[in-house]
């Protein structure tokens, strides 16, 4: 097995990564720009991957810039914005063929990092902003989407959730933006937010591929370059301690099939602290997996569901615990949720399941570095957390973990909100 | 064992076919952190009228049953695989389609007691009254979590659009009612047949030893018995080629109207040649039209009839194939009548040589960078496999590929008798 090897510099105004390796027949280019999550700015950091995915100045129609990628034997273009913790990240992921594995191919990486880096600081613009048409268009897009939420029921009551749950801290923000600030946002002022995260926002590109070093170095920072002194980041997650006693119950309606059933808890715990891997372990034993306790007797014991799981946010510290369920089955399910959760809490784990699940999340872990993407968001974690704990790092630390760390852990942990998305029908009356 | 070098990409295959039929494949790849394995049959949700293996007649068993049995597989009498995949490191995990059912785990240690697993708690079913009973409720929440997606009810509603007779118009999970039929027999007459190593294929790729690894499984399966087999009777009704339903309508609480066309490619079986040529002519051409850079999304796209929920996919068996473009849309009357009006005009078009390079290129970039997953390669080498193809050899297949193939496919690509519409609106 290949090991991950990661060389980080800053140069041009951005961090560069530079990750040779020979796993793959691909070489992927991510640039992420990153700032903090703000209200006033979302629906623009939303809209602006829509936009910049039409193509630049050079190829300004969609259809053209695609022409060129296909060209570059299928090249994939992709831009996306994300939550991170607190942080609003936009990514541009371009994934191009090697050439070594195409006879008679030797440029088609040179044209690759160049057209990227239009694609990023060469955008579409007239004089004083994105070209009109598109942005009305690409604005009608978002629209769309944000009113589409509603139709994926797992990830409208995630949504919903952490509504609930966060409100009044910026992770409730929507990462789609908000419909109200459509009217307000035009071609000239979107272009202008744009220029200062070009300026601005904390900026990091990974390479990663079968090459060699030194050559892809040259390419990239002969291509990419910007003005920029202060390329640091900082952590800037706000965590907010629970002051209710109670957790929060909050139920809502909708013509639906299977309810919905999530659970939100804090865990006080981010990617940076001494007891994240333990965080890791705990969720693993909880629900990340089919061999954890929420499967196994929501699922398999009880037959009250066909998924029943959890999974972490970081960055924010959340644990969230999620199920789908009949209706009717509400009171139950959520009450036999709840008691997989005390279970934890009073460190009801044996040895087996404390040393299977480490060895699930190690295999998860090197699992995600067989796959490029997964490389870099890892790498990523850290640029994040301000932290320099490596994947392999948090690996060695996640085998260290004892039922000491998790009873530690259990003290932090507390249940925040209960969300049920149910139909009519299936309504209790309490 | 015999080895296949393939030195353009790369790669090094191993193959063997045991004494009891069993077909293995082995793809060392040292680099990688883990290993994968997939065990496959040549068995899914379309395989409902068959004549089971030691019998004469044939029988038609319950829709959803080959879905209900691999779940089902995951259940011994004494403990759940799922733990025992566990405590090895390793996740497991099980699909069915319309056509296999495949058993897969992925670890990165504890790699042959992982494929002695694979290997064995599939070849060991236990199936009770009571745990077949106790899976009813397990199914039938998984088939309502697909009621309440517009996607995947858009996907189905448009194959029961074009498939009048061919069970690929049924549910691979069935529905309520027709899973409620099923018994602990129905279960193991399916499993006798269609479990046989004749049937079945393991394809392992990633960190591993392959001598070892083969010995591990010869051994394994020179322990175990096997009735002999003829060949599986499979019994399919006449599929005419026009379309079941010029329009399927469906009302689902939906924000914003789904529209997909299905295109029905194809009612009967190939031979290998002329079903890899129609495989790849199929995905390129759609994709040179439809893909971002095409001509007719861009119509689409000015005319304002598609967001970037707009897809297209195409598929192709042994015995049915069908393409698939549709997304969310404000006005699916215009969506229809736009995507058919461009789809016809299809028959007067000629593609030039420069775009058809073009096509090439990016299909074999496509493949290249699909290769950087085990998992795709294991499951797309056994589906190729099973149509007698080498997936290996598809980039070469790709090469010679010749500009009158792909206008020859283009002039009788489209048929208006063999388009389907399936909407999805709010009332």
């Amino acid at each position: 097995m290949e090991a991950i090897r990661e060389e980080v510099e800053t140069v041009n105004g951005y961090r560069l990564h530079v990750v040779p390796n020979k796993k793959f027949k691909t070489i992927n280019i991510v640039v992420k720009l990153k700032t903090t999550l703000e209200r006033d700015t979302i629906t623009k950091r939303a809209l602006l991957p829509y936009i910049l995915q039409q193509g630049p100045n050079s190829y300004p129609t969609r259809m053209e810039l695609q022409t060129k990628l296909d060209e570059l034997y299928g090249a994939v273009l992709s831009i996306d914005g994300a939550k991170k913790g607190e942080n609003h990240v936009i990514s541009f992921r371009l994934e191009l063929a090697n050439q070594k594995f195409i006879p008679n191919e030797s440029g088609i990486l040179e044209e690759a990092i160049s057209l990227l880096n239009d694609v990023i600081f060469n955008p579409n613009v007239d004089k004083d902003g994105f070209d009109r048409n598109i942005f009305n268009r690409e604005k009608e897009t978002l629209k769309q989407k944000m009113s589409s939420i509603i139709d994926d029921k797992m990830r409208y009551a995630n949504m919903r959730l952490i509504d609930e749950m966060c409100e009044g801290e910026p992770y409730s923000i929507h990462v789609h933006g908000y419909e109200e600030d459509l009217s307000s946002i035009s071609p000239e002022n979107t272009y202008e937010y744009y220029q200062s995260i070009c300026k601005e926002d904390t900026m990091d590109v990974f390479v990663l591929g079968d090459f060699e070093t030194e050559e892809v170095k040259k390419l990239i920072t002969s291509t990419f370059k910007r003005e920029n002194d202060n390329n640091t980041s900082k952590a800037n997650a706000t965590i907010k301690k629970n002051e209710k006693k109670e957790a929060n119950i909050v139920k809502e309606n909708q013509n639906i099939q299977q309810a919905k059933l999530h659970i939100g808890y804090r865990t006080n715990t981010t990617y940076g602290d001494k007891l994240y891997p333990a965080l890791q372990v705990f969720n693993g034993i909880l629900g990340a997996f089919p061999s954890s306790k929420l499967f196994i007797n929501v699922r398999e014991k009880n037959s009250l569901a066909y998924y029943a799981s959890s999974r972490l946010e970081s960055h924010k510290g959340l644990l969230l615990v999620f199920s789908g369920i009949a209706p009717e089955d509400f009171e139950k399910a959520k009450e036999i949720m709840e008691q997989q959760m005390d279970a934890m809490k009073k460190s009801d784990v044996t040895d087996t399941e404390l040393s299977e699940t480490k060895a699930l999340i190690e295999n998860q872990l090197l699992e995600t570095m067989d796959n490029p993407q997964g490389i870099v968001e890892l790498l990523y974690q850290q640029v994040i957390a301000n932290s320099n704990r490596s994947p392999e790092k948090l690996i060695e630390e996640i085998k260290q973990v004892t039922k000491k760390d998790l009873t530690e852990l259990a003290e932090l942990i507390e249940e925040d909100t209960v969300y049920l998305l149910s139909n009519e029908g299936g309504e209790n009356n309490e | 064992m015999s080895k296949h070098p393939y030195n353009d990409i790369n790669e090094t295959l191993y193959k063997e076919e045991l004494d009891n039929g069993l077909t293995v494949f082995l793809l060392p790849r040292p680099e990688m952190s883990k290993a994968y394995g997939i065990f496959s049959t040549d068995y899914g949700s379309i395989d409902q009228t068959f004549v089971p293996l030691g019998e004469e007649e044939k029988t038609t068993v319950p829709e959803g049953i080959a879905h209900f049995l691999e779940h089902k597989l995951f259940e011994k009498e004494d403990r759940d695989v799922f733990a025992d995949f566990g405590k090895q490191g390793a996740s497991a995990n099980a699909y069915t389609s319309f056509t296999k059912t495949a058993y897969l785990f992925s670890a990165t240690n504890h790699i042959e007691d992982n494929v002695k697993t694979l290997i064995d708690f599939v070849q060991d079913p236990y199936f009770s009254e009571q745990s077949v009973e106790k899976e009813k409720g397990i199914i039938a929440q998984e088939i309502k979590m697909y009621d309440d997606q517009p996607d995947w009810q858009s996907f189905m509603g448009t194959i029961k659009g074009m498939f009048k007779n061919h069970p690929v118009n049924v549910d691979i999970a069935g529905t309520v009612e027709s899973i409620n039929k099923i018994t602990k027999d129905d279960l193991y007459t399916c499993y006798n047949t269609f479990y046989h190593p004749e049937n079945m294929v393991l394809f392992i790729a990633g960190n591993f030893e392959p001598d070892s690894m083969l010995q591990l499984i010869k051994e394994n399966q020179a322990a175990k018995k096997f009735e002999k087999m003829e060949e599986i009777k499979r019994d399919f009704p006449n599929e005419p080629e026009e379309v079941a339903m010029s329009e399927n309508k469906m009302i689902m609480p939906v924000s914003v109207a789904k529209c997909t066309i299905g295109i029905k490619e194809s009612v009967s079986e190939l031979d290998a040649d002329q079903f890899i040529q129609k495989d790849l002519l199929q995905d390129m051409i759609i994709s040179y039209l439809f893909a971002k850079s095409g001509k007719f999304y861009q119509q689409l796209y000015d005319e304002n009839l598609i967001d970037d929920s707009f897809y297209y996919e195409t598929s192709l068996e042994k015995n049915f194939g069908y393409s698939l473009i549709g997304g969310n849309t404000h006005d699916p009357e215009k969506f229809v009548s736009k995507l058919k009006q461009l789809l016809l005009s299809t028959q007067d078009m000629t593609i030039s040589e420069k775009d058809f390079e073009r096509m090439k290129k990016k299909k074999i970039g496509q493949l290249l960078r699909a290769m950087n997953s085990l998992e795709f390669i294991a499951s797309k080498y056994i589906h190729y496999h099973m149509q007698g193809v080498d997936f290996f050899t598809l980039i070469n297949k790709i090469q010679e590929l010749q500009l009158e193939d792909a206008n020859g496919f283009l002039i009788n690509w489209i048929d208006e008798k063999r388009i389907t519409v399936c909407k999805i609106v709010a009332e």
